[in-house]
């Protein structure tokens, strides 16, 4: 084994010698030989694969396409992507692999908060661009120099559901939140945002990861005097049953769900006790609802057309965040006019107007995320779909 | 005797020298760089968990939780308090100690099953802890740590970590195999073989036990504490139940009863991912096969295994471990 790796490793280290010398020899001209590289960790495998899975799937599709294509710039893409099985660590591991072997120009991924922080750090050191497909609002703020990221974050969902409440005229809310990493930082976020957004919490309550009924938070809730709507921050299987212990208790305030549960699948867990349930989301879990006029139609019917036509599977937002990442990453490198790392990071910056399956991307040096609350639309689950709020 | 143990430890143990001497020749950039020092922080967890399993013969599905509140332990004092490293480091190690202590009198008066158990909601409650803890710990996000300084001098370079690790692995190997020589590491050695015969034989088997438990867990504390800071990331993924699972595998594969087994079973599991991840949806697959294979072929693990295959006449005392197999 260590043989192996250490004959590995002397190649490699005449490789790079003999890269050094023809480096110095020319170096413009051979950088723009080869093929534009881009690395991908994601969570393929492992629990949060739900969010890796149809990324990388994404990824992998339309980078094939762009290359038939003829590719960026005149030079093909060439894409490598490793699975970290959803651990921080591995994430590093091979991102660091990423960086120093694989020398690719810029990076992709980190699934999640968890498997993106630890790679930021590297990206800034490298001065290397890093887009990540994580939640939370910490990625971005306080904004770092390499990194972007281009889900919506926790604190949008937040605002968006009080802007709802407040023209419905709730005010008093009751938060029951589960035990991940998505719900906890949401629920963080949610207490930030509430009294700027003239919203009161009431209640707070917690359910633990594998719990499967939520009766007694509930009933707490119910016997909270003043709840005037219900907000539950979570993810997986936790938010289909609590709506369904929601509707069994007799419960009749408004509930909020969060993007975190933006899949048919809630719909078909929690059954009819969905109906009437609110969320924010992006525009492409409803797009063949969107009006003609709709400026993001076109993207959001676009990619669910072929995302469904390749994998047969129905695309989530989880996908949706990881074409914007590449397609961002392809604006920027058409517009910077190079590969340079640099210069690709200071067009990403400057992004203006990219419509995208998350929404509008305007980035600016003090804003590496690039989208309003207009990016989320209200939803309401009507005749067990998804519908939009007018 | 004497003569019998003189081969693994000088030799052994110069053999690794210059393994860890000699490897940076090959490393051409910091990825493998990285992947040596993750090697050798879980060798060292492994070196430890080995004197328990192999030795002792007590199974342990915890001991992720004890590297789990070593790494959040030095990450917290640290990176919230702003405690020097170092003392972060030998405060979490000193609180780790002292769990494994207390905890480990009760435990391990159990035995099979039952202790697999109990080390097992240990690491359970330490890792639920950690998760929900978010104020403190980051919750499931995780928090980043800073980096290791001792006085101004702060360790950055992986290079420079490759040898810190590099040493302490060493020095772990040989407080491991100084133990396993010494009368309280033949101690251990017989209450794996029979605790009631060990007993009888004056042998205090709770003691014997309780020490072993806790080097094994200041071991996975420590290494734990600097993989914090080397990472200058940590999640609670560390310290889950696979986690331990994962340990455990790396001892049994490199070889119970055998401290350079739990070095190799370490190397193995830790390179072995990054090689085969040019696999892709096959990665998995293979992987199994190659476990299972090991297991089928080489069912007292790599090193003892070979070490016979090379050497049938001679059979070093040591290596001879009825039921241990049964441990695992």
């Amino acid at each position: 084994m260590m043989s192996t790796l250490a004959r590995y490793g002397i190649t490699r280290g005449l490789a790079a010698t003999t890269a050094v010398f023809l480096a110095c020899a020319g170096a413009a001209f051979a950088q723009g030989q080869g093929p534009i590289k881009i690395g991908s960790v994601l969570s393929i495998t492992g629990a949060a694969s739900f969010l890796g899975d149809p990324e990388a799937k994404t990824i992998e599709f339309y980078v094939e396409k762009i290359n038939a294509a003829g590719g960026v710039l005149g030079r093909k893409l060439q894409l490598i992507t490793y699975d970290d099985g959803s651990d921080a660590e591995k994430a590093r591991t091979f991102s660091k692999r990423l960086i120093e072997q694989d020398k690719v120009d810029v990076l992709l991924g980190g699934s999640s908060t968890g498997t993106s922080m630890p790679v930021m750090p590297l990206a800034a050191e490298a001065q290397i661009p890093f887009i990540s497909f994580g939640g939370a609002v910490g990625i971005i703020e306080p904004v770092q120099k390499w990194v972007f990221k281009t889900p919506h974050t926790d604190r949008m969902a937040c605002e968006k559901i009080f802007v709802d409440m407040q023209s419905r005229k709730l005010t008093r809310l009751a938060l029951i939140s589960g035990a991940g990493g998505f719900d906890k930082s949401m629920r963080t976020e949610c207490l930030n945002v509430a009294k700027k957004s003239g919203v009161e919490v009431i209640a707070d309550e917690n359910y633990g990861a594998g719990d499967t009924d939520m009766t007694a938070q509930l009933t707490k809730i119910k016997n909270t005097a003043g709840v005037q709507a219900v907000l539950n921050a979570g993810f997986g299987p936790g938010p289909a049953i609590v709506t369904r212990n929601f509707r069994q208790l007799g419960m009749t305030v408004p509930l909020y769900q969060s993007h975190g549960v933006g899949s048919k699948e809630f719909i078909k867990l929690a059954g009819a006790a969905a109906e009437g349930v609110r969320l924010p989301a992006a525009a492409l879990l409803v797009a063949k609802d969107l009006p003609a006029k709709d400026p993001q139609r076109a993207v959001v019917v676009n990619y669910t057309r072929e995302y469904e036509a390749k994998f047969k599977s129905e695309v989530s937002t989880f996908g949706g965040h990881a074409y914007d990442g590449l397609m961002l990453v392809v604006g920027a490198l058409k517009s910077a006019k190079s590969s340079d790392k640099a210069k690709v990071r200071d067009a990403l910056e400057n992004t203006k107007g990219y419509m995208g399956t998350g929404g509008v991307v305007n980035m600016s040096p003090t804003d590496h995320l690039g989208l309003d609350l207009s990016a989320f639309r209200m939803l309401e689950v009507k005749g067990g779909n998804w519908t939009l709020v007018k | 005797m004497r003569q019998n143990f003189a081969s693994p430890r000088v030799g052994g143990m110069v053999a690794l020298a210059l393994v860890i001497a000699l490897l940076p020749v090959g490393l051409s950039n910091n990825y493998f760089y990285d992947v040596a020092i993750l090697v050798g922080l879980n060798a060292i967890v492994c070196v430890g968990l080995n004197l328990l399993i192999g030795y002792a013969g007590q199974i342990s599905l915890g001991h992720a939780g004890f590297y789990g509140l070593g790494a959040y332990g030095s990450a917290i004092l640290s990176s919230r308090y702003g405690w020097p490293p170092l003392l972060s480091m030998l405060s979490a190690t000193l609180v780790v100690a002292a769990l494994a202590f207390v905890v480990g009198r009760p435990i391990l008066r159990l035995k099979g099953h039952y202790l697999a158990m109990a080390t097992l909601g240990l690491g359970v409650i330490i890792f639920m802890v950690i998760a929900t803890e978010d104020k403190l710990t980051g919750g499931p996000d995780g928090m980043s740590v800073v980096a290791f300084k001792i006085g101004s001098f702060a360790l950055r370079e992986a290079q420079l970590w490759y040898w810190v690790v590099g040493a302490l692995l060493l020095a772990a190997v040989w407080l491991a195999l100084n133990l396993i020589d010494s009368p309280a590491g033949r101690a251990l050695r017989a209450l794996h073989g029979s605790e009631v015969g060990a007993e009888v034989l004056g042998i205090d088997a709770a003691r014997h036990k309780l020490m072993v438990f806790v080097i094994s867990a200041v071991f996975a504390s420590v290494a734990g504490s600097l993989n914090a800071h080397f990472s200058g990331f940590i999640t609670p993924s560390k310290v889950t139940f696979l986690h331990s699972i994962e340990l455990v595998t790396m001892v049994v594969f490199g070889g119970m009863a055998s401290t350079f087994g739990a070095v190799v079973g370490a190397a193995a599991l830790t390179v072995l991912p990054q090689f085969l991840t040019v696999l892709k949806d096959y990665e998995m697959m293979v992987f199994g096969a190659l476990m299972m294979g090991t297991m089928i072929f080489m069912p007292r693990g790599v090193v003892p295994s070979l070490a016979r295959l090379f050497a049938p006449r001679r059979r070093p005392e040591g290596e001879r471990k009825p039921g241990s197999e049964g441990a695992a």
